[in-house]
């Protein structure tokens, strides 16, 4: 395994941005084929097994990826250790939040 | 020698301090600042399309509802801001990979490159901007 952790944290980094991206380009290219617009093709394509899979790793990658990403730009910006502490755990918080609806709602379809 | 040149310099422009032809940053720099904008609002936003991706699932009657709110001017208006943030975010985000693999490093290939990614950021959006409306 990847010995030092900065460098643990930047290829995850790497591996979650390249993860979402084909992604996008795997939907993108079922959006364009299928123009599904209708309340019941649009429901169909999220109900599908492999776009459910597909769209976890995503939201999951998301979620670290952006946490990452999140990290960086308040190590930059937000300099007193208090607001640093609480927007980070904010960002935590909100991550967290919103990986668990992600799922709530692939799985309520 | 001083009152000489000055005199050398009559017929010639004055020097501007911020003139904004010559005065510019950097096309990469633009596209690093822009990819942590980018990355940044789409953080922001996520609460706001979550809402919507879970009202478009919910009933026909409630995806209908969501298609006529996106169909609002402001609306649009964001929705292209989110199409042109995950663009550019997305293909600067493949440059930077790139680059950090020593792919593209020598300047003349990084400045194209970067004029790549906006142009490419932006082209995207118009695309799918029209595409949708
Ligand atoms: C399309 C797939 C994506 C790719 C290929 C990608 C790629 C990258 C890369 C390589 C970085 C590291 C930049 C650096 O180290 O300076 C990064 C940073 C970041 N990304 Fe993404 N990303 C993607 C999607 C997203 C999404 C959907 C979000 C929204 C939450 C996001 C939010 C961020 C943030 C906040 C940063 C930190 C920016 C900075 O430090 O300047 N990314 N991205």
């Amino acid at each position: 395994m990847v010995k030092s952790h900065a460098l643990r944290l930047w290829l995850a980094q790497r591996i979650t941005g390249a993860l979402m991206a084909i992604y996008a380009l795997m939907v993108g290219s079922v959006l364009y084929v299928q123009h599904p617009t209708e309340y019941g093709t649009w429901k169909a394509l999220f109900s599908t097994g492999w776009m459910r899979a597909a769209t976890l790793v995503f939201v999951l990658s998301l979620v670290w990826h952006a946490w990452l990403g999140m990290h960086d730009i308040l190590i930059d910006y937000v300099k007193p250790a208090l607001a640093h502490r609480i927007l980070k755990n904010l960002v935590v918080l909100s991550l967290a939040v919103y990986a668990v609806w992600s799922m709530r709602i692939l799985w309520s379809i | 020698m001083n009152q000489a040149r000055n005199l050398n310099r009559k017929d010639k422009q004055r020097p501007k301090n911020l003139d904004l032809r010559t005065v510019r940053l950097p096309v990469p720099a633009l596209v690093s600042i822009l990819h942590r904008a980018s990355g940044a609002v789409l953080f922001l936003l996520l609460p706001v399309l979550l809402l919507g991706l879970q009202c478009s699932l919910n009933s026909a009657e409630h995806f209908a509802h969501i298609k006529e709110v996106a169909a609002q001017p402001f609306v649009k208006l964001l929705l292209l801001g989110v199409v042109w943030a995950f663009s550019h975010h997305f293909f600067a985000g493949l440059r930077h990979i790139a680059m950090d693999f020593q792919w593209g490093m020598e300047l003349t290939t990084a400045r194209l490159t970067a004029k790549l990614v906006l142009a490419l950021g932006l082209l995207v959006t118009l695309l799918i901007g029209t595409a949708l409306w």
